[in-house]
């Protein structure tokens, strides 16, 4: 420490006029996370775009084999539809329950969107093992091809989300909620979130168009 | 391998020793002369004890510098390997001629063209591209290290391995067949039944994340941990084009995830994306896939312009000229890259009036990039230009660009686009704009930051010797292929019928040759470099009298960048506070927030390997454990709850006194 204090004053420059071009104090930058998270979402929205757009080309290249209007049964899809969505404000509920800082009832309310989740995803494929086992698999024409695709991969995203949500609840049980936590748990809402935009997309350009004559 | 056949193909499905080409011999000595290396290399280690301080200070290190520097290296090897496949192609063109079928059998041949191009863009271009990005712009805009730290080293093992997986199908298996793009439907499990293509895929897609992620990474660092009073409008020219590029990372990546995954399901499960029958649609493939091809171009190119505005102001000891249109020039450029992608198959059919829309939005894109071009011209203008190496790849860029420009402007005429698509002048202008545009730029970024990363300068009579080497190589390699283009002849021919081609392929090799000479002599300028190192020591920090941020810290950088943020009041902060009697600070020195080294990068993306392995040779039970194990990690990996540390302040001093005695004894 001696030592830098004899340079400095060896310094022709007193430190005054130096204040300018530096923070001497510890330099905070914004947090990230939240941003990086939207950018990826938006990434993942793109690969979601590639799927519609595919959809929008082969939906109607049938093959001779079925057509949206002839597979589609929309009661189901809609109920299923309702769980995704109730899903989604459950976990709002959940986030409320974080601001609070009442851990149990978060957990409460992530165990039930898990929940919701997990009965989407059964209902998603009962679905798939029905049409598959009607002959119309993935296999059979461009259409559904397109059709599982995009399908399965919003199942998969919501499958993610419920490994994701599982581990972070074993975190938050672990750690409480403490900032580390509540910057991921607003992160997986985003995420839970965004699949529910996703879906609400498929529900209308593929099912709902899907059954139009 | 097994007695039980059953069990054999669960546990190695489609791998059996066949898939080791025992019976080539290029391929066998290729082998040999890499395993012979790779044990030298691994014995010196073990000899020198290395393996523990590699791992430490590298595999798990987060430090943007060290991760900048390893994917620069990466690039540089694998540009080794991309050039092989160069020259060998040169060679066979050469000779193949009057009956001769030259030394590659044409299924060897297509593996090489397809890993020229793959390996040149996505692991040469790509790595070194990102990796200068990740040196460069934390320290140009005062930041101490990346959004993202952790993130950071997995995408750089995300590409390493995407890259090994590449390189593995040279001994085990074969690459694909089918040009760099693997059109359906040539790609198709019809046509291409064997690994090639799915190696193609597995890579990519490996290597994609890691692009992905740091493109994600990048954008986050820029936007958000600029130093004070650094507005957008201040920032280095390089950092608003590395932002750009990464938002065209970010904006483009997902489609080629999306179409290699399509292209996938077409091989593995057996839909009809892509295929002849059953509704397919194959030019669904050639659209998507171009729309993330054409943005990735200019991924390439705007980091390279970056680094000519750092050059050419540095070099002629001016501010940047039209510092403004330099910005919104760049930001045309990254909106219209998205506008253009059906110029690369105009022949298509999809009509008259939407080729001209995407040859009219080709041609328009020539307007900013001519508008920087002047910049940089009106930046020189009255200037001191100090001919400098970096300045001289500068000045070869400056004019070879402009002719890969122009040709780019002829191809962008969809009439003139019917003769010449898919013909060698195709081929002559994207190298003329990849070589003079890209590589041209990451030597002059490599030669005018590596002082920074290693505290010596490379050795200008060598750097010298490439740059010749490397100018006059181009200019004999490709412009006998705009000639041969003109008269009509396609690319990716294995042997030709008429004679009087020949002398101009021979001319390109002969241009190859001296290519692989610049090369050599930039190799030579390194290992120079490194033994003369003393002699050609920077201790100032400021070897070229820079004027942006990243000069203004020691060569090389201490682990936290800056003891103390800097306030930026200038777009050439550095230079302004030179001119404004900056004295560096001696006192004060407070404890520094960094983040901590971290092994799950690298476990993460070397499991992701197995699983891409497993996959390319339908090994289903690895393929499972390999992806399980990968989640595991993740998940493992989210525990880790202790990511950062504090740089004691005894630390900062003893650093910073340690460059001030640097300082002073060479003044």
């Amino acid at each position: 420490m001696s030592e830098i204090t004899a340079s400095s004053s060896a310094g022709a420059i007193s430190a005054d006029p130096n204040q300018r071009f530096y923070l001497a104090t510890e330099h905070h930058p914004e947090n990230g996370t939240l941003l990086g998270f939207w950018l990826y979402l938006m990434s993942d929205c793109l690969v979601f775009a590639c799927l519609f757009a595919a959809y929008g080309v082969l939906g109607r290249s049938y093959a001779g084999g079925p057509t949206g209007a002839e597979l589609f049964e929309l009661p189901l899809v809609a109920f299923n539809t309702s769980m995704l969505l109730l899903s989604s404000i459950t976990y709002g509920f959940a986030m409320l329950e974080m601001q609070r800082r009442r851990v149990g009832a978060t957990l409460a309310w992530l165990a039930i969107t898990g929940l919701f989740g997990a009965a989407f995803l059964s209902v998603e494929l009962y679905e798939f093992a029905h049409l598959i086992h009607e002959g119309a698999g993935p296999q059979r024409s461009a259409f559904l091809s397109s059709f599982f695709t995009l399908v399965a991969t919003h199942g998969l995203h919501v499958t993610f989300g419920i490994v994701w949500l599982i581990t972070l609840m074993v975190q938050l049980g672990k750690h409480g909620l403490i900032p580390e936590n509540r910057r991921r748990l607003l992160c997986l809402s985003m995420f839970w979130h965004f699949l529910d935009v996703v879906w609400i997309g498929v529900f209308t350009f593929v099912y709902l168009m899907g059954v139009l004559p | 391998m097994l007695d039980h056949p059953d069990l054999t193909k669960l546990i190695f499905g489609r791998l059996t020793w066949d898939a080791i080409p025992f019976h080539e011999p290029i391929l066998l000595f290729t082998f040999i002369g890499v395993a012979i290396g790779g044990i030298a290399i691994l014995g010196l280690m073990t000899w020198y004890r290395l393996w523990g301080p590699f791992w430490r200070d590298w595999v798990t290190s987060i430090d943007h510098k060290k991760i900048g520097i390893m994917y620069i290296v990466l690039g540089l090897v694998m540009l080794l390997r991309g050039f092989s496949d160069a020259i060998m192609m040169r060679a066979q063109q050469a000779i193949a001629f009057n009956g001769s079928e030259g030394f590659l059998p044409p299924h060897h041949y297509d593996q090489i063209f397809t890993a020229h191009g793959v390996i040149m863009i996505f692991f040469v271009a790509m790595p070194l591209v990102t990796g200068l990005m990740n040196f460069v712009v934390p320290l140009q805009i005062g930041a101490r290290d990346v959004s993202f730290p952790f993130l950071n080293n997995f995408s750089f093992w995300m590409t390493t391995f995407g890259a090994m997986l590449t390189m593995t199908s040279l001994f085990v298996g074969e690459f694909a067949r089918t040009g760099w793009l693997a059109y359906p439907p040539l790609s198709g499990i019809l046509s291409s039944p064997d690994v090639g293509v799915d190696y193609y895929i597995w890579s990519l897609q490996i290597a994609g994340v890691g692009t992905l992620l740091s493109g994600v990474n990048l954008i986050a660092t820029i936007v958000k941990m600029r130093a004070p009073g650094m507005t957008l409008m201040k920032m280095p020219v390089f950092t608003w084009t590395a932002l750009c590029t990464n938002i065209l990372i970010v904006a483009a990546f997902p489609v080629l995830t999306a179409v290699l995954a399509l292209l996938s399901l077409d091989r593995y499960v057996g839909t009809n994306f892509f295929t002849n029958d059953l509704g397919g649609n194959a030019m669904m493939y050639v659209n998507l896939i171009w729309i993330w091809g054409h943005p990735e171009v200019y991924i390439l190119v705007l980091p390279a312009f970056g680094i000519f505005s750092e050059v050419v102001s540095t070099f002629c000891g001016k501010r940047l000229f039209g510092y403004a249109s330099m910005v919104y020039a760049t930001l045309v450029i990254t909106i219209l890259s998205y506008l253009v992608w059906l110029h690369h198959f105009f022949t298509m059919g999809s009509g008259a009036s939407v080729n001209s829309f995407f040859g009219i939005t080709t041609m328009i894109i020539s307007i900013p990039t001519g508008a920087k071009i002047f910049n940089w011209l009106f930046t020189m203008y009255r200037g001191r230009i100090r001919f400098e190496l970096p300045m001289m790849w500068t000045i070869g860029f400056m004019i070879t660009f402009v002719i890969g420009g122009m040709t780019g402007v002829l191809l962008a005429v969809p009439p003139a686009d019917f003769v010449l698509h898919n013909s060698l002048f195709l081929i002559a202008h994207f190298h003329n704009v990849i070589i003079g545009g890209v590589l041209f730029g990451l030597l002059a970024g490599i030669t005018y930051w590596f002082p920074k990363a290693f505290g010596f300068r490379l050795d200008p009579f060598w750097g010298k010797c490439s740059f010749w080497f490397w100018i006059t190589g181009f200019y004999f390699a490709f412009m006998p292929l705009y000639v041969l283009g003109l008269m009509g002849v396609t690319r990716r021919l294995n042997h030709f019928e008429d004679p009087s081609l020949q002398i101009w392929f021979q001319i390109a090799a002969f241009g190859a040759a001296l290519i692989a000479l610049g090369i050599l002599s930039f190799i030579i300028q390194l290992a120079v470099s490194i033994v003369r190192r003393d002699s050609l020591r920077d201790t100032t920090g400021d070897p070229w009298d820079g004027r942006t941020l990243e000069w203004s810290t020691s060569s090389p950088p201490p682990a936290y960048n800056f003891a103390f943020t800097p306030i930026v009041r200038d777009n050439d902060a550095w230079y302004d506070m030179k001119a404004n009697q900056y004295a560096r600070p001696q006192s004060g020195f407070i404890p520094i927030h960094m983040p901590k080294n971290t092994g799950a990068g690298f476990i993460i993306a070397a499991l992701s390997a197995v699983c891409g392995f497993a996959l390319i040779w339908h090994m289903w039970p690895l393929a499972g454990a390999g992806f399980a194990a990968m989640l595991i990690a993740i998940i493992v990996h989210t525990f880790n709850y202790k990511r950062d540390y504090h740089v004691p302040a005894e630390e900062v001093i003893r650093v910073e006194s340690a460059r001030t005695r640097l300082m002073a004894g060479h003044v």
